[in-house]
């Protein structure tokens, strides 16, 4: 289950937002993708979940190419897409955000049993299992985000800035989590991250983003200790 | 005795018109359009009502086939319509009046072809049971078995609504699609499809609506007529009174609707038929803006 | 710019004059739809103002058409009102009506602004049944007078009705035209355009919504008037929803930003009906069919715009034109 990405170029109208984009993320591994605002990571990831058409360029997961497929398609075959800022429906309750993610299935028996696996995995949501999900906290509610999209029992998890306006306590421990997932549920995960150094420390290969290219790409721990990446995005 | 008639008169109507702003709320959550062709689709609806009543000779066979009809039809614009809409004129500045110039036109076809095809005729639909008024201690109500009837069927398919969306995996599907439709496309949600089925569902209950409101009037069916055009009007200002997002909104909007139209013609003057809903609408418009049940920004959407 | 008013100016003219000259040389019918087609010009500019600049929409404005041509009528059977006075007095009515209309709109917008003029455009009409100086069904007689002598023996009523109207269409073009590119017309693109960025740029944005309401009724008025002196009568079932519809199509098909399109609008509204005549004379079919075919085609031709040429044949083609330039440059 690799995921191979080939010169893909991605626009918004006329801004070139991802600029011949090329990398591998083998199966089982961890990607920690990085770069500044406006890099392009997020439409990376929309055009990866096939939120978004690429311009140019293709995406290859499982040997076939999914250019073209739509995201509600993708999901049944093994990618799960959790977008930027706490990507769950505000007006349905905990539980409704997690039957969402195994709705596609249509077995309610099994999705029963993926609600328990993501209650233990987050045993806060299934305190408030019967809350409107807007009552939840920012952290419960990223928790919630990324339990639906395990839901789903996905091969590919793409996660967009999990950690975006947590205490570092909280993200810390979302971090664990998804390193925790990524290595008990055999999974291939793409990490889009602001903060680059939590996100590298847990991540098999990390990716740096400028301007819409691949700037610097090698094993995670290489990255930390590139001088380059230090100074430029890990801030010493 | 007035009080109690006018009280029963305004229930029953309003029920209807709940049933009308249902649908009107459900193609509204689904593609964000306010459909001003509802009414013309459940007039559509219920000449096909018409033709199965006189076919088959069943008013209870003719409603589900009023109601079969009209979800077909409202799939179709879906489909055609409103598909083509939102590719072609999503941009510029005819994007925000494109879909009300769209149903209105919708509405304008419908009603001719109608005219068209039916005009001519006196047409006719008896209601299941009688319109005489019940006798209670010598004194005969407006409140006839058939308004009872209406009023019990129509609150017995809101019951079956509610359960749908509020216990299986379609409703589920539907209010998803309707709040976030990215989330819903990323769990695996056709959401096309669901849009469509929103459409139809909307379709089912606007035929309801048009049968009931055909045998509750004098039972005679014209696309002229103002049995529909105070359906085309009230439904919308059900919904608009409960929110336009909110289903139980709509149902309440309806009744409320439906009581002070009632009232205002009994004791204010019988000639404010369609100026009395304009005035509620207004009032509800300036008291709050955003609606009984809606959200503060819906009103911009 | 000033030398741009006053060459539009010099251009109104001249058209006035071709038209003189043509309704010289046609027969009596043509010069009725003639009129007609000026009545919808004038109609028509209201809602490109309204909708097209301001980014509002209205399905009310039959409804502040009859009240233009009520007023009008009351004017001249209860005042003895010279004509003129008459249309002015149909102008500033509806200008009112339009501004407590306008108040009630600024606080709305999209669906919300249209099911309420929607509402409007339903109930209002039945409302002059409810008043007796306004002749319930039947309605009240508008009669502008014969023409003058002056003119000529042969100068005829239908003539007569063509002139009046036609001035009022060059004169209330003109007049919008010059609205449009004043400052008011630059502050309600901008609104149009992006409503908090206009707010936050210091534009009373209610205050300008209302005004451009206020306008637009008032040329809706005037068009409720002088539609009303073509028929002789004013009555609720001459503004029928219908004619809230048609006036929207007739501005959805010149191009909902072009006022120059008006035109188009104008006359297809008015050869509709004829071209359904023919068509059912041509298929031969029934009364049925004859007798709503016009509203049919309204319509079709209303949803078939929407669909494919959404801003108007005009900014089509020069959308087009540009186009071509930018990939031979
Ligand atoms: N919907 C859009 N329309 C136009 N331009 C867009 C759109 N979305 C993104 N862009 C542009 O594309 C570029 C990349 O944006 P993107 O959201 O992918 O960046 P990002 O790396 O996720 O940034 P951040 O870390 O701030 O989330 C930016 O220049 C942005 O302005
Ligand atoms: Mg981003």
């Amino acid at each position: 289950m690799t995921l191979t990405v080939s010169n893909l170029t991605v626009h918004h109208g006329a801004i070139c937002a991802v600029n011949q984009v090329s990398l591998t993320v083998p199966a089982g591994k961890l990607a920690a993708i990085i770069g500044s605002n406006g890099a392009g990571k997020t439409t990376l990831l929309r055009t990866l979940s096939g939120l978004k058409h690429p311009t140019q360029g293709e995406i290859s997961w499982n040997g076939e190419n999914i250019v073209g497929t739509k995201p509600e398609m993708l999901v049944r075959r093994g990618i799960s897409h959790v977008g930027e800022g706490k990507s769950v429906v505000p007006e349905l309750t905990v539980k409704e955000n997690l039957e969402l993610g195994a709705i596609w299935r249509r077995n309610n028996q099994e999705s029963k049993e993926s609600i328990e696996n993501v209650v233990s995995i987050f045993p806060r949501l299934g305190e408030r299992i019967n809350q409107r999900s807007d009552t939840l906290s920012g952290g419960e509610r990223q928790m919630l985000a990324i339990g639906r999209a395990i839901m789903s029992k996905p091969q590919l998890l793409l996660l967009d800035e999990p950690s975006l306006g947590l205490a570092p306590l909280v993200v810390e421990q979302i971090f664990q989590t998804i390193r925790d997932l990524t290595n008990s549920m055999n999974l291939t995960v793409l990490l889009v991250e602001q903060n680059a150094m939590g996100a590298l420390k847990i991540a098999d290969l990390g990716i740096v983003l400028n301007l819409g290219s691949v700037a610097v790409a090698g094993s995670a721990s290489a990255l930390i200790d590139d001088p380059a990446v230090r100074s430029a995005y890990l801030g010493y | 005795m007035d009080f109690l008639n006018t009280l029963l008169i305004g229930i029953t109507a309003g029920s209807i018109y709940s049933l009308m702003a249902i649908s009107m709320v459900l193609v509204w959550r689904s593609t964000r359009v306010v459909n001003f062709a509802q009414a013309g689709m459940a007039l559509l609806s219920t000449y096909f009502g018409f033709e199965a009543v006189t076919k088959l000779g069943s008013f209870w066979i003719a409603l589900p086939v009023a109601m079969l009809g009209g979800a077909l039809v409202a799939a179709l614009v879906e489909m055609i319509l409103i598909r083509l809409l939102v590719k072609h004129s999503s941009s510029g500045p005819i994007a925000g009046v494109a879909p009300i110039i769209a149903t209105l036109g919708l509405l304008g076809v419908i009603r001719a072809s109608a005219s068209m095809i039916w005009g001519g005729q006196d047409v006719r639909i008896v209601g299941p049971v009688s319109n005489d008024g019940f006798t209670i201690n010598g004194t005969t109500l407006v409140f006839s078995p058939l308004k009872l009837l209406i009023l019990v069927t129509v609150l017995v398919l809101m019951l079956i609504l509610s359960l749908v969306f509020q216990k299986t995996n379609i409703g589920l599907a539907l209010r998803a699609s309707a709040y976030s439709p990215e989330i819903a496309r990323l769990s695996g949600i056709k959401v096309d499809w669901v849009r469509t089925l929103g459409w139809a569902l909307a379709g089912a209950a606007g035929a309801v609506a048009g049968m009931f409101q055909t045998v509750n009037g004098n039972g005679t069916l014209s696309p002229d007529s103002i049995e529909f055009s105070l359906l085309l009007v009230s439904g919308f200002i059900a919904a608009v009174i409960g929110g336009l997002d909110s289903l139980i909104g709509a149902v309440i909007g309806g009744l409320v609707l439906g009581l002070m139209i009632s009232f205002v013609l009994m004791y204010i003057s019988s000639g404010l038929f369609f100026i009395a809903p304009f005035v509620i609408l207004l009032l509800v418009l300036f008291i709050r803006p955003q609606g009984i049940f809606g959200a503060k920004a819906a009103r911009r959407a | 710019m000033h030398k741009k008013q006053s060459r539009d100016l010099l251009l109104f003219i001249l058209g006035g004059v071709v038209l003189y000259f043509l309704s010289g040389m046609v027969d009596e019918l043509r010069v009725y739809q003639g009129a007609s087609i000026a009545v919808y010009v004038i109609a028509i500019s209201s809602i490109i103002l309204l909708t097209g600049y301001s980014g509002q929409v209205s399905l009310g404005h039959g409804a502040l058409m009859a009240v233009g041509a009520y007023a009008a009528a009351v004017a001249r059977i209860e005042l003895q009102a010279p004509i003129i006075l008459c249309f002015v007095i149909a102008v500033l009515a509806a200008a009112i009506g339009g501004a407590l209309l306008g108040a009630a709109a600024a606080r709305l917008s999209g669906p919300y602004l249209a099911g309420t003029t929607l509402a409007l455009a339903i109930g209002l009409p039945s409302l002059a049944n409810q008043f007796s100086v306004l002749g319930g069904e039947q309605g009240l007689l508008f009669d502008v007078g014969f023409p003058p002598l002056s003119l000529g023996e042969e100068f005829t009523q239908y003539k007569w009705f063509f002139w009046i109207a036609a001035l009022a269409a060059l004169i209330s073009m003109w007049a919008v035209k010059n609205i449009l590119s004043s400052r008011y017309g630059r502050t309600w693109r901008a609104i149009r355009g992006n409503e908090v960025a206009a707010q936050l740029s210091g534009i009373n944005i209610a205050r300008s919504k209302i005004l451009a309401f206020t306008i637009s009724a008032g040329i809706a008025g005037l068009a409720g008037a002088l539609l009303s002196m073509t028929i002789g009568t004013v009555s609720p079932s001459a503004f029928p929803l219908a004619l809230s519809f048609s006036l929207l199509t007739g501005a959805v098909l010149s191009g909902i930003t072009t006022l120059g399109g008006a035109m188009i609008g104008a006359v297809v509204l008015v050869a509709i009906p004829e071209v359904a005549d023919a068509v059912a004379n041509r298929i031969g079919s029934s009364e049925r069919v004859t007798t709503n075919l016009p509203g049919f085609l309204v319509s079709a031709l209303l949803i078939l715009t929407v669909l494919f040429v959404p801003n108007g044949p005009v900014e089509q083609h020069r959308a087009r034109k540009a186009k071509k330039k930018n990939y031979l440059s």
